[in-house]
């Protein structure tokens, strides 16, 4: 432990800096500057080695190319026929296959307008129209029924469209009211405070598991009689009441890392609740927690597969699907699930850079001024 | 204020007033909406013939369960299955957050290293774990301990009497006793008994400031009591030998894959997050501390051990909570692999019984419970490291 936490991690300088014709030699100094960091350095250079050599050999190598699961069994490399075959149905699910370009089309607008809002440039009021519009024509494009375009039930809806939906719109319903529990949380009337309260920690100290059986199970008992809900939508409730709790909590947060003189201020001007909340206090709170947010969102992203539990076929679940076809039964299972779980790290990556990023900017326009 | 009193309508513009209406309102709110969910529910189940309460609690269960920690049959009551299951939900949890206590104190470790190439390493590894759901790793390790293991036929013996198969890994076992228990009990009041000694015997130390040896009271409160329940209790040492059968293999502990599945991808998934956390506890203790601690002396090792881990302790402990209780709420994803876990159990009963409401209930209770006990222990634990502010 001593040698691996010293003060060099810390950009501690110790006095004896190199001179000037041996900074090569200083340069290799973190590598072999004792025994026992080049041994660390050389195990770190094997295994780097082993891993590398191993996933080219297995992705190109001896990569099976072509031919069928026969070929695929025989062969003990990547499977790529299986990739191909299955590719659109590991996307799409069971939407029918000649209207594949519906959600293929929606994925890519959500993907751009996500694209476009995540850009400082472009912030402001004029994108909460522009993600209505998109949502909406996602849900018709999707769905169908008008404009010629034959409806498509959510039951056979399927795949990243799915997975994207769940989590969007379990995000966005999910952060107001997350915004309104932290507000009645962080409120000075009694009795709205408590509300508010056990419904936060009664939601955040059980599993989202037991959150999608409460729905799926109970939420048709509590119906009157005639109302069925969408299973879909079903799975939906709860994602959107499991988010706001963690929501609120965050941003409740950023509440009280509003200085006390901007409520103070808000009132000698005669602002009255609301007004000084949404104009002074909130707008201060929800900027302070941008970053953790971003977070929250990756979380929740991931946390859409368990609606697999509940029998939806998100993404993770037509990936399962692919590899439970009768042909490819225990052929491709590392395939499958290293394919899927590229798709999930690259968003998950992006969306982790982009929050260091805003981190990083948000800090900047706070250099000096932010006094408690 | 004075004239708020003059008119029914000038009195709702007093703010003291209008809090107490908001108030009226939200409570009147949630408690119609409750009655009236109630009300639908209980006429609903009515309709469909459906019982309720928890009567069926002391019925036979009549379904096996692959993995239990206490006898039990299929003749068992439901309680005993839930009482199974949720035994099955505390282990596997504790087991996982050891597990990713461990890793995530090295990797965090391995972090902050000054080799590059080991920091890099680490990164890889957090990032990798972090970026991908949990429930894909999960059914990636299910998948890959079912598929490359061997079947129990041709189990591989990895140890004498440890034979590894895609059914499991199954080791000798202690065939176990009440007098077993007697020991177990006695031993962990040994433990306890050796802290309450250490505290008071350094109490009295700092209070009296002379300094007499501890070390031979603490031993003897922590080895007298098992030590005196051996004596006493004599359990006698009966061992469970696994033996290769024709088609299975018979007697010994069996861990199943879906144990070891869940165990591998929890502990792993929460690593990251520990190492994380490590990480940032120990960059949170200021430079100056370092500085401070090689100016009186202190060597790396010294330092590390006397001023920074106990000042960072303060920064990890809060998160790491949270780390331990999702990883707790997390080992509900069993359902998805078939590990016998509360949910699991608690789902088989609904299906059997139809009593939903009842089994959601009493899972989401249990869950509760357990999650305010974790984080009232983990909040004592923290007030004794904090700060203490003067």
């Amino acid at each position: 432990m001593a040698d691996l936490t010293n003060t060099a991690m810390l950009g501690i300088e110790r006095p004896d800096r190199p001179s000037q014709g041996r900074r090569w030699l200083s340069g290799l100094k973190p590598y072999v500057g004792s025994p026992l960091n080049a041994v660390i350095t050389f195990a770190c250079l094997w295994l780097i080695y082993r891993l590398v050599t191993g996933v080219w050999d297995w992705l190109v190598t001896r990569a099976v190319l072509e031919g069928g699961p026969q070929a695929c069994k025989a062969g003990n490399g990547a499977c790529w026929p299986f990739l191909a075959a299955k590719l659109r149905f590991m996307i799409f699910g069971f939407y029918p296959y000649e209207e594949h370009w519906r959600p293929a089309l929606a994925l890519v607008l959500f993907l751009a307008v996500m694209i476009v809002s995540m850009i400082p440039r472009f912030w402001s009021r004029n994108l909460l129209w522009l993600w209505l519009a998109v949502v909406l024509g996602c849900g018709v494009l999707m769905y169908g029924g008008v404009f010629g375009l034959p409806i498509v039930t959510t039951t056979s809806w399927g795949g990243l469209p799915l997975s994207f939906m769940l989590s969007s719109v379990g995000l966005a319903f999910g952060f107001v009211l997350g915004v309104l529990l932290a507000l009645a949380r962080s409120s000075k009337l009694p009795a709205i405070q408590v509300i508010a309260v056990i419904f936060i920690e009664m939601v955040r100290g059980v599993p989202l598991v037991s959150i999608l059986f409460m729905a799926s199970v109970m939420l048709p008992l509590f119906m009157p009689d005639g109302v069925t809900i969408d299973k879909l939508l079903r799975a939906q409730v709860a994602i959107i009441i499991f988010a706001g709790a963690y929501i609120a909590e965050t941003v409740r947060g950023g509440l009280q890392a509003v200085p006390k003189g901007q409520h103070e201020a808000a009132a000698s001007l005669g602002l009255g609740y609301w007004l000084s909340m949404r104009k002074i206090v909130l707008p201060q709170a929800l900027k302070i927690v941008i970053p953790p947010l971003v977070n929250i969102f990756i979380g929740f992203f991931q946390d859409t597969t368990l609606v697999t539990i509940i029998g939806l076929l998100d993404f993770l679940d037509t990936v399962r699907a692919s590899l439970r076809d009768p042909n490819w039964q225990g052929i491709a299972v590392m395939e499958g699930y290293v394919f899927a779980a590229l798709v999930y790290a690259l968003f998950s990556y992006s969306m982790g850079s982009y929050s260091r990023f805003i981190e990083r900017r948000l800090k900047t326009d706070h250099s000096h001024g932010r006094s408690g | 204020m004075a004239s708020s009193t003059s008119s029914p309508v000038r009195l709702l513009y007093d703010v003291r007033v209008r809090a107490i209406l908001y108030q009226v309102v939200a409570v009147a709110l949630v408690v119609g909406v409750g009655f009236y969910l109630f009300g639908t529910v209980s006429r609903k189940l009515a309709d469909q013939n459906i019982a309720t309460g928890f009567d069926y609690l002391s019925r036979p269960a009549g379904f096996v369960i692959s993995q239990s920690f206490i006898r039990y049959e299929s003749s068992d009551t439901y309680a005993r299955a839930l009482l199974v299951g949720l035994l099955n939900t505390v282990w596997v949890s504790i087991f996982a957050v050891m597990l990713s206590s461990v890793l995530g104190l090295i990797v965090g470790i391995a972090r902050l290293s000054r080799n590059p190439l080991l920091s890099f390493l680490a990164l890889i590894y957090v990032e990798a774990l972090r970026n991908v759901p949990l429930l894909l790793y999960l059914f990636l390790w299910y998948a890959l301990i079912v598929a490359v293991f061997p079947p129990v036929r041709e189990a591989w013996q990895i140890l004498p009497d440890v034979f590894l198969s895609n059914g499991g890994l199954i080791v000798p076992s202690l065939q176990w006793s009440s007098a077993h228990s007697g020991v177990l009990a006695s031993a962990v009041l040994g433990i306890v008994l050796a802290f309450v000694v250490a505290s008071a015997l350094r109490r009295r130390r700092v209070a009296s400031g002379q300094a007499r040896p501890a070390w031979p009271f603490v031993m003897l409160a922590l080895l007298g009591p098992p030590l005196l329940a051996i004596l006493l209790l004599q359990p006698d040492l009966v061992v469970n030998w696994p033996e290769r059968g024709r088609f299975r293999i018979t007697g010994g502990v069996q861990v199943t894959p879906e144990f070891t599945a869940l165990l591998v991808g929890l502990g792993l998934s929460a690593s990251a997050g520990v190492a994380e956390i490590v990480r940032a506890g120990i960059l949170s203790v200021g430079r100056g501390q370092w500085e401070a601690a090689r100016a009186v002396g202190l060597h790396d090792r010294q330092t590390m051990r006397l001023v920074v881990l106990p000042q960072a302790l303060r920064v990890i402990v809060p998160p790491l909570t949270s780390s331990y209780l999702s990883t707790f709420k997390n080992s509900s994803l069993a359902i998805a692999i078939g590990y016998p876990d509360l949910v699991m159990v608690s789902n088989t009963t609904m299906n059997q019984t139809g009593q939903a409401i009842e089994g959601i209930a009493i899972f989401m209770l249990v869950y509760l419970g357990m999650s305010i006990t974790i984080s009232l222990f983990m909040n004592w634990y923290n007030a004794r490291v904090a700060l203490v502010e003067r």
